[in-house]
């Protein structure tokens, strides 16, 4: 019983801590990626981040942009930021539409 | 009871505004909260926030021009909004959507002109400063595909002419709009990706900082018939660039002792130039990438502040000692500062803390904290009376 709880609480934590992850991902999109591409991701110096504009590229070229950015343009590499993982959370997000800040 | 009737309405129409009593304007001015779409008005002596008007829009990249009285600010945002803000009423005067996309603008050296840079549709839109009604526009149109560059650092110069450059083109534009509705466009090549442009506080030199090369542009407004030519070329040469997790803003002019303080793109450095000759002095080693590089009124000290991952820092030079003498930690994500008339003062905007803290800089000594939610820019109106602001 005590071990069947020591592992709902190590889940919730780890829940807690995904999700903690998830609004610094968030955040982050929005407001530094956001410097370029518009908070609202409709595009500024960088191209639109909404789903109709990024609707027929596939995912993975989505991720290696993110990760090691685009030479001759002003897109940075994000790998030192931001993990594989946390790239491929951001890409789905972004083809679903983006959360917004809470 | 006529009389008494008209008095009462007065009395409870002067009750909805926010300042009742007669003041001026030269200590007044804006704050960028930019996640609400609201600016808050704010005095400097008293260091209060007055009143605040809601319903601008995106203020994502929000830029601020004031009016040559400096009651109205013209609230620049990033959905194509322009709004004419009244100070003193803290109401909005005026409002127009006038493009899709738009990055800031500039007013004309005799304030009856407003000039918005925009990236979609690429281009710069003249407005009446007034009526906000549309002049005239110049589309940012460039090679033989019909294509139109995005629009960056926009700038007054002297005679109603604004100097601007083209990121996607390459170039630099100079627009005549001494007769408003009939604009008169010079071209000049400026180098690969400008990015922000400034002009010297004497409105006679442009510089557009160059992304995809090393360098800056530079345009003798008084020498045209020269054209652009680069300055600081291979500067940074050898160093590898670091990766630019957002652009740095030229807007600041900082200039002190002849000197030139300008932010290095892709390097923890701040890069000297003598203003004379425009040849590089020296570069000074700083804690991230630069965005805002800006000299305090007087010239003495050049306030620093950073890009993502080190937007928590702010750095301070001076001038004299030719480097860095103060390191402070002011709050999460520092965006922009802004300082008071005469400089005895600095506000910074602490986007993540929601808060903008004014920082004494005689001692270096938080004064005060105002709370704003997710703050951005911070415009003061002796803006008004600047070439280039």
């Amino acid at each position: 019983m005590k071990y069947a709880a020591a592992i709902a609480v190590g889940t919730l934590a780890l829940a807690a801590h995904a999700g903690e992850r998830e609004a610094e991902l968030i955040r982050l999109v929005r407001q530094d990626c956001g410097s370029c591409h518009g908070m609202t991701l409709k595009g500024g110096l960088g191209l639109p981040l909404t789903p109709e504009a990024l609707g027929d590229k596939p995912a993975d070229s989505l991720v290696s942009t993110v990760m090691n950015g685009r030479p001759g343009t002003a897109m940075p590499p994000w790998k030192t930021i931001i993990s594989e993982q946390d790239a491929e959370w951001i890409v789905k997000r972004l083809l679903e539409g983006f959360p917004e800040e809470k | 009871m006529m009389r008494w009737f008209t008095l009462l309405a007065a009395s409870l129409l002067a009750g909805c505004v926010q300042m009742q009593s007669v003041r001026g304007t030269g200590d007044l001015g804006v704050v960028i909260e930019r996640a609400n779409g609201r600016v808050a008005v704010v005095e400097t002596t008293g260091k209060t926030v007055l009143g605040r008007i809601e319903g601008l829009g995106d203020l994502s990249h929000a830029s601020v021009v004031f009016s040559r009285d400096g009651r109205y600010a013209y609230v620049f945002g990033r959905d194509g909004g322009l709004t004419k803000v009244d100070l003193l009423t803290a109401t909005i005067a005026k409002r127009v959507m006038q493009a899709g996309n738009s990055i800031g603008g500039a007013i004309s050296q005799d304030g009856r002109l407003v000039v918005a840079q925009n990236y979609q549709p690429g281009g710069i839109k003249v407005f009446d400063a007034a009526s906000l009604e549309l002049l005239s526009e110049v589309p940012a149109a460039y090679g033989t595909e019909g294509k139109h560059s995005k629009v960056v650092g926009l700038a007054d110069l002297t005679g109603n002419r604004f100097a601007y450059a083209l990121f996607d083109a390459g170039q630099i534009w100079v627009t005549d709009l001494s007769d408003p509705r009939n604009p008169k466009t010079e071209k000049f090549a400026a180098g690969n990706q400008p990015y922000d442009g400034l002009v010297t506080p004497d409105g006679r030199h442009y510089l557009a900082g160059l992304f995809g090369e090393d360098g800056i542009a530079l345009l003798d407004t008084w020498r045209p018939q020269d054209g652009a030519r680069k300055i600081l070329g291979g500067y940074g040469r050898g160093q590898e660039k670091l990766p630019v997790f957002k652009m740095p803003h030229l807007r600041g002019w900082a200039m002190a002792g002849g000197n030139a303080y300008l932010p290095a793109i892709g390097s923890h450095e701040v890069l000297v130039v003598d203003a004379r000759n425009w040849q590089g002095v020296h570069r000074i080693p700083v804690k991230g990438q630069p965005v805002f590089v800006m000299a305090r009124p007087d010239g003495r000290q050049v306030w620093v502040n950073f890009a993502f991952p080190d937007n928590g820092w702010v750095q301070v030079i001076d001038t004299v000692a030719g480097k860095v003498v103060q390191t402070l930690e002011p709050g999460k994500a520092i965006l922009h500062m802004e300082f008071t008339p005469r400089g005895e003062a600095v506000w910074l905007s602490a986007r993540d803390d929601n808060k903008v803290v004014v920082y004494d800089t005689a001692t270096f000594k938080p004064l005060t904290t105002l709370p704003m939610q997710a703050p951005s820019g911070i415009f003061f109106t002796t803006r008004a009376a600047r070439t280039g602001f």
